[in-house]
């Protein structure tokens, strides 16, 4: 695998960070949201896999915020971490945000950065 | 250094990868010949699909007239039963980017310049070619009847032609078709479904369908479609279409005529070979661009494929001869050898729920022939075989009203499979033997064609299982393709996946899904032998990878199934709707439904409901189960509404759950002068007693007081019905989408062997059904059925009664209302807000409607 840090650190210098929640705000293994400036962002705590993911709250599916309370859990051999909509049951990966019920939706992904028990999510 | 003390999760690797990817495609240069493609319907998508599958070396541009990307024809009539343009879609815009196809859509071509090998566009765009194909379709076809330019007349071929139908039927009472073939049909259906009242049929043969069906044929299908409301006119020809500017009568050849304030044209289709003649290709006669075998007009570097191609004198009105020709096509830009030698015309469908079907060569008569029919106007069905006259073949035939044979006749004539003896069998059901077990696809030969959209043979079928290991039904249409056209076949695919499974010796079962390797009863069993508590724990020691929505709920629901936990604790494994103890509905506000057992309630607690509805802003309705569902909660409104609704003694009602939902009962003999006991009592004993008991799916119950049955307990999970001397027991009945009736299990038994037995049903259904699976369904699948379920429950065969009591009697005592829990727990009820950094906020999404003075959730987008 081909990993180049430094395209990952100048990616890493442009993004703003901000404070969204902290740590024991979001239930293991499961979602909240995050209001940011009028945006609904979902945040997901994968305790299982010691992981952090935020995604856009709007499914795109039938344009209802929900995905914070979708489910999360992960699909195939290299276990790609997901999340299904509450509604139809649509999951969305929460690396490339893409649609694995083979649709063609891609939903927003964001990074998320913790800090002495504070959730930062990146807005780029 | 900025990784030292933090943690970020980011998805950088994916990153790169892409723009390696696109710095590649950006330096590439093309000079690979170019295929324009004219039209964009459905053989034009399904030759861009081959095309891409089969080779890159091809530059492919696609003119469309309509504003819409490829379509679903086929199903075109689903846009009036909510089906939208989009659903419709065979891919969106973004398949065609993607895949490096230049689609121009609303730019039809104007002209073709065989010489210089160019096409000319309305828009203006001159575009070479290096192949050409032609994938016009056809139109509808309009006879030259005086007065079809009026308003109120359409045809029924394109979106556009649906939205102009529904738009003008708003103000329509009384309108028609012409034509009485499928597509005649399909329209007049349509008409219904848009509250037009018994539409009339006007067709011009002397019966229906007269490509598909025989005299007979025709005359059971009137008869059906008569009693469906539509009022069907054979031998009519119109001669006149009256009205000013607008249509309001037909007139005919006869004398009569019919008011209408609508008309629908579906009297045939007419190919579009209006550019081809323009450039002197050949065309036939009566419509139609001529083909060879590999589908090359009279010019080589032409193509012409679909409704549009006229090869051997004939012009294919369906889809799957359409993708059958854009297969051919393809291979030959590709070089391989494969030629077109005809399609087999064998079609299934559905009209207005009746079955039609027709296959091999429905009309062949005697003397070529011998005949077998059927003719049961009592039932409504019309069967016709026609064999050889030796006896030994099927050369074809004809289904109307039940079709159920359909693909094995059509199997049986295409693979000349060498006739049984009593070949009556093959349309009456062999008599007294057992039911096709699914042998039936298994016996057929390797090569016999299966899926004939895709044309996917039963070797291309066995092999995807047996070497690829697919044992799914999504995982072969993924993999073959077959069933994801008209899915007319699924039932055969599905037959050949458990036959050939059972063939090599594999153990076919019920899997959880990819994380857990067990049925849902293995894995009850293996949690409770290991004392497993948390779902966390199931995962590492049985299972692998991180879940997903699908076993998370099935575990829970187990563990609470076993252990009787407090729900919330484990709250994300849950269902969203157990997750915050309420149903979720559009909009993504929540439901509230306190228990109101046995239907019974006092004018004290009806008026709590009314003001807790009314300070909450919620939408009521009584529900089928004779309690009130309260509408549009706000998740942060959730404790505050159900803290109300404790104060005033009420409880969960579980509605959010795989559990209990009521016991319905009747006034019975408190009030009801027939009533032989208090089924109001009885019933509210039985709810209380299974109140919030998990299972793996709804359960329902109801109580009656006589044979009346006016509580329709033998369509519940669980029913009881007063009898002179005690209480009759029925188990299994299901109401919703598929209907079925309880069955009897006991009679005339006192309250307390009725209960000792429900409790042994209801657990043994807990422990031993999968995942989803409602009572009815569960007994279906039970080996032994109803015998086998009797003996277990009535007469302890398999030695487990006294467990089952004990462990159900375990679960009613440790039964708990799950809101109270909640509601007296601060750390419980932060869980319940829209977003955890501004907690006061509610969802600013949501919004409500107006709706007959109460409010209604939004529209989906
Ligand atoms: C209501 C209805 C129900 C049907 N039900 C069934 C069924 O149950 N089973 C079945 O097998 N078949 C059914 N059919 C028939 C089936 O839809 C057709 O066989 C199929 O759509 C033919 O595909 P095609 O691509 O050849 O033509 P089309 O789908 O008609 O596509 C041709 C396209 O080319 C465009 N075009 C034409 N000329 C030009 C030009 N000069 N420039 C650019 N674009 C052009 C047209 O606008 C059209 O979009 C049904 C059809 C209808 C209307
Ligand atoms: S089922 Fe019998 S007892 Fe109950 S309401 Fe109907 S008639 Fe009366
Ligand atoms: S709204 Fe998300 S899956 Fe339908």
């Amino acid at each position: 695998m081909i990993i180049n840090t430094d395209i990952e650190l100048q990616a890493e210098a442009s993004i703003e960070w901000f404070l969204a929640c902290n740590e024991e705000d979001v239930p293991e293994n499961g979602g909240a949201c995050i209001d940011y400036k009028g945006e609904q962002i979902a945040i997901f705590n994968f305790t299982r896999r010691k992981e952090w993911y935020a995604t856009q709250n709007l499914c795109p599916h039938k344009q209802q915020m929900a995905l914070s309370r979708g489910m999360i859990g992960s699909a195939g051999e290299s276990c790609e971490p997901k999340v299904a909509c509450p509604f139809h049951k649509k999951t969305f990966s929460l690396l490339s945000g893409e649609c694995a019920s083979g649709e063609d939706y891609t939903i927003k992904t964001y990074p998320v950065k913790l800090s002495a028990g504070q959730v930062f999510i990146g807005i780029q | 250094m900025l990784l030292n003390t933090e943690i970020i999760y980011y998805k950088s690797h994916i990153y790169i990868l892409f723009d390696l990817n696109a710095l590649k495609t950006e330096n590439m240069t093309t000079t690979k010949p170019a295929v324009v493609i004219i039209g964009n319907g459905m053989v034009s998508y399904k030759f861009c699909e081959k095309l891409i599958a089969k080779s890159s070396n091809f530059e492919i541009i696609v003119f469309g007239e309509e504003s819409r990307p490829a379509y679903d024809r086929v199903h075109l009539s689903e846009y009036f039963n909510g089906k939208s343009a989009e659903d419709l879609s065979m891919s969106p815009l973004t398949w065609y980017a993607d895949n490096g196809i230049h689609l121009h859509l609303n730019d039809p071509v104007q002209e073709i310049n065989r010489e210089e090998k160019t096409v000319h566009t309305l828009k203006g765009i001159n575009q070479h070619y290096d192949y050409l194909i032609l994938a016009t379709g056809s139109s509808a076809f309009v006879p030259d009847i005086p007065g079809v330019e009026k308003q109120g007349v359409f045809v029924y071929r394109t979106i556009e032609d649906l939205d102009l139908i529904l738009a003008y039927a708003a103000n329509a009472k009384e309108a028609a078709v012409i034509g009485g073939g499928l597509l005649g049909l399909e329209a007049a259906k349509a008409l219904i479904d848009l509250g037009i009242k018994e539409p009339h049929v006007i067709e011009f043969a002397p019966r229906l369908m007269p490509r598909q069906i025989d005299q007979a044929g025709s005359k059971m299908l009137q008869m059906k479609l008569n009693e469906l409301g539509l009022r069907i006119h054979l031998n009519k020809s119109t001669s006149r279409i009256g009205g000013e500017d607008k249509i309001d009568a037909l007139h005919f050849a006869d004398d009569t005529q019919i008011h209408v304030d609508m008309l629908i044209i579906s009297a045939g289709i007419r190919p579009r070979d209006e550019l081809a003649q323009l450039s002197g290709l050949k065309t036939g006669t009566r419509g139609g661009v001529v083909v060879n075998d590999y589908m090359q007009t009279s010019d080589e570097s032409i193509f012409a494929i679909g409704e549009c191609a006229l090869h051997e004198g004939m012009i294919y009105g369906l889809v799957a001869p359409g993708y059958e020709m854009a297969d051919v096509a393809v291979n030959t830009l590709c070089d391989s050898e494969k030629s077109f030698s005809g399609y087999d015309m064998s079609t299934k469908l559905k009209l207005i729920g009746i079955d039609v079907a027709s296959f091999g060569d429905p009309f062949i008569a005697e003397p070529d022939c011998r005949s077998i029919v059927m003719d049961d106007s009592h039932k409504g069905v019309y069967k016709r075989i026609n064999i050889s006259n030796d006896g030994k073949h099927l050369l074809g035939g004809i289904l109307v009203g039940d079709a159920t044979s359909y693909n094995m006749l059509l199997q049986t004539v295409k693979n000349n499979i060498i006739l049984p003896p009593n070949p009556e069998d093959l349309i009456l059901g062999s008599r007294g033997e057992s039911a096709n077990d699914g042998s039936g696809a298994m016996s057929l030969p390797d090569d016999a064609l299966i899926c004939s959209c895709e044309s996917v043979s039963k070797g291309a079928i066995l092999h995807a299982v047996k070497e690829d290991h697919i044992t799914t039904l999504d995982g072969i249409k993924k993999c073959t393709k077959a069933g994801t056209c008209c899915g007319g076949c699924v039932p055969m695919v599905k037959d050949l996946i458990a036959g050939s499974l059972k063939e090599s010796g594999i153990y076919v079962k019920n899997v959880i899904c990819e994380h857990f390797n067990y049925s849902r009863q293995e894995l009850l069993d293996v949690i409770k032998i290991n004392n497993v508590k948390i779902y966390d724990e199931a995962l590492d020691h049985f299972g692998k990878g991180d879940g997903c929505e699908t076993c998370k709920p099935v575990v829970a629901s187990i563990l609470s199934s076993l252990w009787n936990d407090v729900i919330v604790k484990q709250a994300p494994t849950q269902d969203s709707n157990d997750r915050y103890l309420a149903n979720i509905q559009k909009g993504g506000t929540y439901s509230v439904v306190p228990r109101i057992p046995g239907g019974e309630i006092t004018p004290d607690k009806l008026i709590i409901l009314g003001q807790i509805a009314k300070k909450y802003a919620l939408y009521t309705k009584i529900t089928g189960g004779q309690r009130i569902d309260m509408f549009g909660a706000h998740v942060n409104d959730l404790p505050d509404i159900w803290e109300e609704l404790i104060d005033a003694g009420f409880e969960s009602g579980h509605a959010y759950g795989k559990a209990l939902r009521t016991v319905k009962s009747c006034v019975g003999s408190t009030w009801c002068r027939f009533g032989l006991h208090d089924s109001v009592s009885f019933a509210i004993e039985i709810e209380e007693r299974y109140r919030g008991i998990r299972a793996p799916h709804k359960i329902k119950g109801g109580v009656s007081g006589c044979v009346r049955e006016c509580a329709e307990a033998q369509s519940k999970d669980f029913g009881i019905i007063a009898t002179e001397k005690g209480w009759n027991l029925y188990i299994c009945g299901n109401g919703g989408s598929k209907p079925q009736h309880a069955q009897l299990l006991a009679s005339d038994i006192d309250k307390e062997t009725c209960i000792k037995y429900i409790d042994r049903f209801l657990m043994f259904y807990i422990k031993t059904a999968d995942p989803l699976t409602r009572t009815a369904t569960w007994l279906n699948k039970m080996e032994g059925g109803l015998t086998y379920l009797k003996n277990v429950i009535l007469n302890d065969s398999i030695e487990i009664c006294g467990q089952l009591e004990t462990e159900m009697q375990g679960l009613v005592d440790s039964f708990h209302c799950e809101w109270k829990e909640v509601v007296t727990n601060p750390e419980l009820r932060k869980r319940f807000v829209h977003f955890v950094n501004a907690p006061e906020k509610k969802d600013p999404t949501v919004e409500f409607d107006t709706f007959r003075t109460q409010i209604k959730a939004k529209d989906w987008l």
